[in-house]
């Protein structure tokens, strides 16, 4: 966890501290939810890692000094979800960014249009992703975060936010057309 | 600007990121590049199917009723704004309690008699939180108890014994008129650190009393007794300990 903005989380919070937290930080419980669901990639684990975050977050509470709640929030709630990964699912973490960009022919509207209308498919390419990839997309596509506040949460640097996201979409693309071929054979 | 370059550039122009400047360099790009104009139509066709499949996954309400009481747990107590099932049983055992003595131990004997008005536990919370609203605390505002109980004269058909407690830690901070069961009633507004305690008093033929046990209720308590013809409830937020502290004071 990152220190300077969290703060040692040994006070003893009381009534005020409570409304404030309900005020500020419980109002962004979905989009805590909807990191940690698809860092884990399922619903139970990510009821009890949601959790543990919040209450964490609760704690390190008086250290949060202003600024944007929500980032503050799913930054700690990236950090569970790492954690918990790294006890449980540890293989899961070994893929990386990878750094090699081989230039790839940009995937056609065409078959993207057959392939993505659907859920199913959209969320199954997502979890194929390397964690790194998929948090970033999520936090962009379905959060609607800012390159700041992607950065922040992240931990990565706002220069790369840009390229991450670049690399996270070429990724989806490339899970999309693989899967799509069946699919829209059967489909056409 | 090559494609090479643009590669990346094509992701802040599409998330809006980029400044005026490099926005209208890479849009005088698209016009000549049919690749990136295509590569730019399947990020966007891309980013509407993310947004529109509704992968977006909202918190359950199991979890936002244990997050609750996780906060409970780890906040201190009085008046956490959200009170877990179980606090709420055994509040509402103890005003069946406290209703269920005072039925019997206080508001019986006051009924009884032909001279006092009944009050309920309710009418003296509500007159309580009623003054803690905005404007409403004190009709005097004063700490000098000369001042507070001249002010009472002519109100009243009673002089209710005004006394400031600043040295014991209960400051008087000014009094008001108040009604209790269509009947006035002076009301002494005390402060203790940051608590407000109001002591409603008025005359009663009933002989004295010792202070009775508290009573809780919705968080407050309270403290009831008669003395030299008068009768008191002060009520608070405050610990029981430290508002009888107050009711001892008041009785002397």
């Amino acid at each position: 966890m990152s220190g300077s903005d969290q703060g040692k989380g040994s006070d003893v919070l009381d009534a005020q501290d409570r409304a404030r937290f309900e005020q500020l930080v419980l109002p962004h419980l979905d989009a805590a939810f909807n990191l940690a669901r698809w860092l884990l990639r399922n619903r139970a684990d990510s009821e009890d890692v949601a959790q543990e975050a919040m209450l964490r977050a609760y704690r390190f509470f008086r250290g949060f000094h202003g600024g944007e709640a929500r980032a503050w929030l799913l930054q700690i709630v990236r950090n569970t979800c790492y954690t918990w990964l790294e006890k449980n699912r540890p293989v899961e973490l070994m893929t990386e960014f990878d750094e090699e960009l081989h230039p790839q022919p940009s995937a056609s509207p065409e078959s993207l249009a057959i392939a993505s209308d659907n859920r199913e498919r959209l969320a199954r390419a997502l979890e194929t992703l390397p964690p790194r990839f998929r948090e970033v997309l999520v936090l962009r596509e379905l959060e609607g975060c800012s390159y700041k506040e992607i950065a922040t949460i992240t931990a990565i640097p706002i220069g790369t936010v840009m390229s991450a996201l670049a690399r996270a979409r070429q990724r989806l693309h490339r899970a999309l057309t693989h899967s799509a071929p069946q699919e829209a054979s059967r489909g056409l | 600007m090559g494609c090479e370059t643009t590669r990346n550039v094509l992701h802040g122009y599409l998330d809006g990121e980029l400044d005026a400047a490099r926005a209208a360099e890479f849009e005088r790009h698209l016009e000549t590049c049919r690749e990136c104009a295509n590569t730019l139509g399947a990020e966007e066709s891309l980013r509407s199917s993310l947004q529109r499949s509704g992968l977006y996954e909202h918190a359950p309400v199991s979890l936002r009723k244990k997050i609750r009481a996780d906060l409970d747990a780890a906040t201190l107590s009085p008046a956490a704004p959200r009170i877990p099932a179980w606090r709420w049983l055994a509040v509402a055992a103890a005003i069946v309690i406290v209703v269920g003595l005072s039925w019997f131990s206080w508001l019986r004997p006051i009924k009884d008699s032909a001279s006092t008005a009944p009050f309920t536990v309710a009418e003296i919370i509500d007159a309580h939180v009623r003054s803690l609203q905005p404007g409403h605390l004190t009709d005097i505002a004063s700490t000098d108890q000369h001042t507070v109980k001249p002010w009472f004269n002519g109100k009243l058909a009673f002089v209710p014994p005004v006394r400031d407690f600043a040295d014991q830690g209960f400051s008087l901070i000014g009094g008001r008129l108040d009604v209790l069961n269509g009947q006035n009633v002076a009301a002494l507004v005390y402060a203790r650190r940051k608590h407000i305690i109001n002591v409603f008093v008025f005359p009663t033929r009933e002989p004295d009393t010792p202070i009775h046990p508290p009573g809780l209720r919705q968080g407050y308590q309270w403290f009831h007794w008669r003395h030299q013809g008068m009768e008191y409830c002060a009520v608070s937020d405050l610990a029981a300990s430290d508002l009888r502290l107050l009711a001892q004071l008041l009785y002397q």
